[in-house]
């Protein structure tokens, strides 16, 4: 982690014009969200929320508990659906497509977008089927290829060695941080276009929370990337981009040196000083 | 102690009604458990000596004369996984409907109603149902009649299991399988029927040992057959009909038989109890 670059400041922030700025500066937009609010019953838990992903880039989301910064993530591969009273209003544009249209496949849109959850969420079945499990689900690969492919998963998400004796035992029987790579080298086995992180090493210790930010960094070579934390040094550490959300509002959001060192919002260097939260 | 105790008088009277109340449910616990040797214990003594090779070789005998069970063995195995077989699916198909596609719908609150009447309903019941829905256009009794009467009495205890098991299946886990672009069906198949796995056998098996000693919906449906008969058209032989009809006969031997069986079916249902405990403790702890 050591021979990190270091991110360029002042490349982009919020507004549309400096936006724009920073699609000139080289960054494209992989996911557009515009204007999304979002709706758990009766109760309006995102309050037009706009902001850009960018390509081959990590956007961390921090905040308080309870700002909806998971929640905004579970808009991007509408997880929200997986369950009756939420939903959605608004515009979520992957690579131009309106995500949040009603008439967009649930499950091909989840197969472009990999997620990770806060707990380890192994499947009761082998570390090989595992990453079979997601491979299998929309291409025919025979064995060999199979094999391979859950090789170089393992091998990206530094997993491999350690699990190359016991491949074909349960992945339950491995530690957390073990199983959290496990996850990742699952979602990554699908070659998703992004990949959501919901606070995916707060169950963890410093050791693995450490393996899993080195391979959020490497990552971004090959995805764009979303990850909540509620640790801002986690953010600071793995993101180019940052937003602070508050009570369901996106207060700032801009290059992650930028929103840490010269906060525009009285509201964001509050809560990065420590001063509420 | 006594410093820290403002009303020792008070504390005193707490410690005699929690001994009182500990003797009590010991009392309890322990008759229940005298219960049981009890009527394991008589089973034993009276049938163990009956028990020979003949039982399961020799089919049931007319009085007077030596004989065995094995008609009446072999119509109960078929008739019970006859049902199983035709049951369970069903079960855990109505079961993963209530936790999965229609969980907190209107529908499956219905339905978990129905099933708990179903699930206290009277035995006999189901089997004069059965009785007017088979035995009487077929004019026949016959074992077809008598594996559906116990087939439904399987339905409810699985569909019981099954719903619970998925249940406690984490969203997670649900979440997960998801999120990597599995269709409902995938999730359910591949992840959460192996989450539960362990639940789903238990349930499976505590329906079949609920069925195997059932007595009443067989009266109506297969009743009885003193040969030996693997025609599931015709009456077939059973351990519980033969224990009902040989224990109320006024003959010794036939009396030792309904002995033979009874022990045969405890020592069986027990067996699968023993089974189903053993598979869900250990691994049932899995997140």
């Amino acid at each position: 982690m050591e021979n990190r670059p270091s991110i360029q400041i002042g490349s982009a922030v919020a507004s549309p014009n400096e936006t724009r700025d920073a699609l000139n500066a080289g960054y494209a937009e992989k996911v557009s969200i515009r204007d999304v609010c979002f709706y758990y019953g009766q109760s309006i838990a995102l309050k037009n929320i706009s902001l850009p992903l960018y390509e081959k880039q990590t956007t961390a989301f921090i905040g308080p508990s309870g700002c909806g910064k998971s929640t905004l993530l579970r808009i991007l591969n509408r997880m929200y659906d997986l369950y009756p009273g939420q939903r959605a209003t608004g515009e979520v544009l992957l690579d131009g497509e309106n995500i949040l249209s009603p008439t967009i496949d649930l499950n091909l849109l989840r197969y472009r977008i990999g997620m990770v959850f806060q707990k380890p969420t192994p499947f009761p079945m082998s570390i090989y089927d595992n990453i079979a499990f997601g491979i299998r689900l929309y291409e025919k690969v025979p064995k060999s290829e199979m094999d391979g492919r859950v090789e170089d998963a393992l091998k990206r998400t530094a997993l491999w060695d350690e699990v190359k004796n016991k491949i074909n035992s349960s992945g339950l029987g491995l530690s957390g941080g073990q199983q959290q790579r496990l996850c990742i080298a699952r979602t990554i086995a699908v070659r998703p276009k992004v990949i959501l992180l919901d606070e995916p090493t707060s169950a963890l210790d410093p050791i693995s929370t450490a393996k899993i930010e080195e391979l959020i960094y490497q990552l971004k070579a090959d995805y764009s990337i979303a990850i909540v934390t509620h640790n801002m040094q986690q953010a600071a550490r793995v993101a180019d981009f940052t937003a602070f959300m508050y009570l369901g509002e996106l207060i700032e959001f801009g290059a992650t040196d930028m929103l840490f060192t010269k906060p525009k919002q009285t509201k964001t260097e509050e809560y990065i000083t420590g001063r509420f939260g | 102690m006594d410093a820290f105790v403002q009303d020792t008088k008070l504390y005193a009277r707490r410690k005699r009604r929690n001994a009182i109340a500990m003797v009590l449910s010991y009392i309890a616990a322990g008759s229940g458990f005298v219960a049981l040797l009890w009527i394991l214990g008589t089973l034993v003594s009276k049938g163990i000596g009956g028990l020979s090779f003949e039982t399961f070789t020799a089919m049931t005998p007319p009085p007077g004369e030596s004989g065995g069970l094995l008609n009446a063995i072999y119509g109960s195995a078929i008739q019970t996984l006859v049902a199983a077989l035709v049951g369970t699916p069903i079960g855990i198909l109505a079961g993963t409907f209530m936790a999965e596609y229609g969980r907190g719908t209107k529908t499956a609150t219905i339905v978990r109603f129905i099933n708990d009447v179903l699930l206290s309903a009277p035995s006999i019941v189901i089997g004069l149902f059965v009785y007017e829905l088979m035995v009487r256009p077929m004019g026949h009794f016959s074992a077809w009649a008598g594996s559906v009467a116990l087939a439904i009495l399987v339905i409810p205890v699985v569909v019981r299991t099954t719903e619970d098991m998925l249940l406690l299946v984490p969203n997670t886990l649900r979440e997960a399988a998801s999120s990597l672009g599995a269709s409902r069906w995938r999730v359910i198949n591949k992840v959460c029927y192996r989450a539960a796995l362990s639940g789903l056998v238990t349930g499976a098996l505590l329906a079949v040992a609920r069925i195997s000693g059932e007595t009443a919906p067989l009266l109506f449906t297969s009743l009885n057959n003193q040969f030996w008969s693997t025609d599931m058209n015709q009456p077939m032989a059973n351990l519980p009909v033969v224990i009902f009809q040989f224990a109320m006969s006024p003959y010794q031997d036939w009396q030792k038989l309904a002995w033979v069986g009874a022990l045969i079916i405890t020592t069986t249902v027990l067996a699968l109890n023993i089974l189903a405990r053993s598979l869900s403790s250990p691994r049932g702890q899995q997140s």
